[in-house]
């Protein structure tokens, strides 16, 4: 999508918006809400220098929900056409006449919706070919391959490039439209040990807003074959209590799982193992974890969540006290508070290092599981029980020892939160979240 | 499928663009030199009702439509997508997917022209699900789901319920001048309760469905039953010790418990995998990779389930495909473009979300034959171990072969006897051997109960699982507590 076609969609999205939410007033409906999207994109894989798929991505969608007094209903649709859009919108007011009588739902309090908004600085379309796609990607792929001679078959290369315009309106008269694009290039590779019949496979990716930011395709495809090869001859380990350093890409889970209990939603329905958690010390003292919605080009950027209500910096948790939950208006008012404009969820959190690097952290760890890989959902998230299957490196002395497989780590994540050592400086920056690596210890990690 | 219905689909994707069959000629005709090429049109639609806190807190329903254009030319794959279905879209993403070509191989060139719609089998009747009852009806459902929970015991603080159903329309159309159409229904309900008892709370789900009508759902105490067992299943946990860590011998339930052949040995047999060798299967076709005994089949024709089809979404049959035959590796589950890169044949496994996203060799109801032995003496037979019988999702690294299934519901075996039950945990294992270690298989087959998705690349399907309870010599249980 260029310049051009970004101005002509945003006059198209916009009068759209407008037209949505007069006919679902038309229809009945005392207020109305909707998100609407249209974009467009490119992506190639390569399979050992052959174009595997070519595929041209155009999206579009409308969803909206209505209100008729307390009660809603919605309805979302691809096809944007005059007559879709009316029946998309009679099906919206049809369900809103079936739904219950629900106190707290409707739009965000009008005096909370976002005002001025600058420029983010998160729409740099790339006018991409297919064919410089695909010598990119096989430009990845060939530096993978060509890597080391254990590097036996290639899992793909892929590029990708996707631009496009949302927009979120509600009859309070808010109207907020993010163009926005993303572009990634990503390598995986097979590597198998000499006279061996076991293969390993990892990959490595880099992503951005502006294609100008992206790693080399050479290093992308350089750095892919150098995991899988470090994954070579891997073992099970005993089953023990060990201290785990989650690396930077791992360690963001342990962030979401935390978010997901101090959601709104989780509190209210009490289906979280921290109820009630606000002001209470969850993590040690040096933990701080903090929003920052208006970065620029980050990957979580917004002025509005999908309330329209205006996002702000804040601080989720000082001190390891939690500050406050992450909350849209609906689970706001379920709890009796205010929002925190998390509708749709969290805009760029940051964990804040103790400062040490990773070889520090190491060093810090002397002997334990460095986890570079987690499968599985084995998340309960009630009660916090944690267990998952794992793959890492076994380490001693503060140095890695061997690659480790076919092993689960389990936990409670009250207790993991608490016994958290230290959050590494080595971020990885290609997330909305961004943490350092995460040493915790007193794990039990079950293996032979 | 009988001409009536493909009239229906007809009428229902072509007509309102003002399409017809023989309009397709010109689209082919930008497709010429393909070794595959297909035209896929979709209508899909959905409506759901959710239920939370005994009020009927919201209803969504969507219509999404579209046509996917795909070009295969050797190995090579164009592909494009449209939501609005007309002449010119079509045209515009038959260019776009041809583009494919440019890479400069050849393949055959022929007239485009329809070849008679086939008749088939109809696995799943073709009305309207979400037709099948009144809104009120559907409404009254939820309300029932929430009075059977609440009054199943005086712990349940929070019951959500939901249902939710598709109606669906397809038309492939491929190179060859095949035409094929199919009507799917599917619905679901699922049911989570949150108990609370002496200040520890837990919750549990459980749910069913398949390719029925709503209406599924008012038959056999069906509601009533989901409610009932996920109360069961969420004040069992609440009294549950932690789960023990290590290798021990586990004996999986029957039913659910089969997601551990769909993440163990399912992915790696899918034919893409094996066509490009990054299965840890790949070429282990006539190898022992399970105990005698052990029968596995991928199975698409099983009437009204949920991972069933009368024809996958390249219009192939769905077939009963043997993965594994008296523990020995027989063959993949195939789409035609894996199929015939291997010299194969497709096993009616080529499956895609939507049109908007490619086909790929995908599972569809994939179980393990029943075998003879007494479930009770399996348990019996254990000294000390786990049995566990109800299982949330799993994963699979299909190149080096580790997969994980998660236990929400497991037991401790002290003695030959079931005791306590324990926390749920992650149980991981190697698929290529983790059947040569199943050392007894039940007569008690089941299948799931029809609310399994499976997660590929990206795209979502609908699919189901099923096993007889089984004993596995040695498998890593993801608990925290050491063993003694």
């Amino acid at each position: 999508m260029n310049l051009n076609e970004l101005k002509k969609t945003d006059a198209e999205l916009r009068a759209l918006s407008e037209t949505v939410l007069k006919l679902s007033k038309k229809y009945g409906a005392s207020d109305a809400e909707l998100s609407l999207n249209r974009g467009s994109g490119l992506s190639v894989e390569i399979h050992q220098e052959n174009i595997d798929k070519l595929e041209y991505h155009r999206d579009q969608g409308l969803s909206l929900t209505v209100y008729m007094g307390q009660h809603q209903g919605s309805a979302t649709t691809g096809d944007l056409s005059t007559q879709a859009i009316e029946d998309t919108v009679k099906a919206a007011c049809n369900i809103a006449k079936f739904t219950g009588e629900d106190k707290y739902t409707g739009l965000a309090n009008a005096q909370l919706m976002a005002g001025d908004m600058g420029d983010l600085d998160l729409y740099h379309p790339w006018d991409l070919s297919a064919e410089s796609a695909i010598q990119i990607a096989t430009a990845c792929e060939k530096a993978a391959m060509s890597y080391d001679d254990r590097i036996i078959n290639s899992d793909g290369a892929s590029i990708s490039s996707y631009s496009g315009l949302s927009v979120i309106a509600n009859t309070h008269g808010f109207i907020g439209v993010t163009p926005s694009s993303r572009h990634n290039l990503s390598c995986s590779v097979i590597a198998q040990a000499p006279n061996t019949t076991a293969m390993q496979r990892d990959y490595w990716y880099t992503t951005s807003r502006q294609h100008e930011a992206l790693d080399s395709p050479e290093h992308v495809g350089e750095k892919s074959a150098e995991l899988t090869l470090s994954r070579l001859n891997g073992r099970q380990i005993n089953t023990q209590q060990a201290t785990v350093l989650y690396s930077p890409e791992m360690a963001r889970s342990i962030i979401s799982h935390f978010t997901s209990s101090i959601s709104g939603g989780s509190q209210y329905r009490k289906t979280t193992f921290l109820l009630g958690a606000k002001g209470e010390k969850v993590f040690p003292d040096f933990i701080r974890l903090h929003e920052q919605p208006h970065l620029i080009s980050g990957f979580g950027s917004c002025y509005f969540d999908r309330d329209g209500v205006a996002t702000v910096d804040r601080d989720i948790v000082v001190d390891g006290v939690v500050q406050d939950y992450i909350m849209g208006s609906y689970s706001a008012r379920q709890l009796g508070l205010k929002t925190t404009a998390n509708s749709g969820g969290t805009h760029n959190l940051t964990l804040d290092s103790t400062g040490q690097t990773f070889d520090e952290l190491l060093k810090l760890m002397d002997t334990g599981l460095l986890v570079t890989e987690l499968i599985g959902s084995g998340i309960n998230g009630v009660t916090g029980d944690y267990s998952r299957g794992a793959a890492g490196f076994w380490v001693e002395n503060g140095e890695i020892q061997f690659p480790v497989e076919e092993i689960t780590i389990a936990g409670n994540l009250k207790d993991m939160f608490q016994n958290i050592i230290a959050v590494g400086n080595d971020v990885d920056p290609r997330s909305a979240t961004q943490t350092g690596s995460i040493l915790i210890e007193g794990m039990m990690v079950a293996g032979e | 499928m009988n001409p009536s219905h493909f009239q229906q689909v007809e009428q229902q994707l072509l007509e309102p663009a003002g399409l017809n069959i023989s309009d397709l000629e010109k689209i082919f005709a930008h497709l010429k030199g393909a070794d595959l090429a297909d035209l896929y049109f979709q209508s899909n639609r959905f409506e759901s009702w959710g239920l939370e806190d005994g009020i009927i807190k919201n209803g969504t329903y969507s219509i999404e439509q579209g046509v996917g254009v795909r070009m295969v030319i050797g190995e090579q794959t164009g592909f494009s997508y449209s939501d609005e279905i007309s002449f010119d879209a079509l045209t515009a993403s038959a260019k776009a997917a041809a583009g494919i070509g440019k890479a400069g191989q050849t393949g055959r060139i022929q007239a485009w022209q329809a070849k008679d719609a086939q008749k088939m089998k109809a696995l799943y009747q073709m009305d309207n699900p979400l037709a099948a009852m009144s809104e009120d009806e559907k409404i009254a459902l939820l309300n029932l789901a929430d009075k059977e929970a609440r009054s199943a015991s005086p712990h349940v603080q929070q019951v959500i319920a939901n249902i939710a159903g598709v109606y669906e329309h397809i038309l492939i159309a491929d190179n060859e001048g095949n035409l094929n159409a199919d009507i799917r229904p599917l619905v679901r309900m699922n049911i989570t309760v949150v108990v609370e008892k002496d200040g520890k709370r837990e919750s549990a789900g459980t749910g069913g469905g398949g390719r029925f009508g709503f209406n599924y759902f008012t038959q056999a105490d069906r509601v009533r039953e989901y409610a009932q067992e996920a109360v069961r299943l969420a004040l069992v946990n609440l009294d549950a010790v932690a789960a023990p860590a290590g290798s021990q011998t586990v004996v999986l339930g029957s039913g659910w418990p089969g997601v551990l052949l769909h993440e163990a040995i399912g992915h790696g047999l899918e034919g893409d995998f094996n066509r490009k060798g990054t299965s840890a299967f790949s070429g282990r076709v006539g190898e022992k990779v399970a105990s005698n005994g052990v029968t596995v089949v991928d199975d698409g024709t099983l009437e009204n389930r949920r991972g069933s089809l009368n024809i996958d979404d390249e219009g192939t049959p769905t077939n009963c495909t043997t993965l594994i035959e008296d523990g020995v590796l027989k063959g993949y589950m195939q789409d035609k473009l894996n199929a015939r890169l291997m010299g194969e044949q497709s096993t009616g496994n080529g499956r895609r979300e939507s049109y908007a996203h490619l086909p790929m060799p995908r599972m569809t109801n994939t179980y393990m034959l029943a075998g003879k032995e007494d479930p009770q003496e399996i348990i019996a037979s254990v000294k000390n171990g786990l049995y566990a019988v109800n299982f949330g999702g799993g994963q699979v690294d299909i190149t080096s072969g580790k997969f994980v299934f998660s236990a929400s519901e497991a037991y401790l075996i002290e003695n030959g006897k079931v005791t306590r039950p324990v926390k749920g945990a992650t149980l991981i294992g190697n698929g290529p051997d983790v059947l040569t270690k199943v050392s007894m298989i039940g007569n008690d087959l089941a299948l799931d109960k029809g609310v399994g998705v499976c997660g590929k690349a990206g795209q979502s399907v609908p699919v189901g699982v099923g096993q007889p309870t089984l004993k596995i010599d040695g498998l890593t249980v993801g608990g925290t507590e050491a063993q003694s």
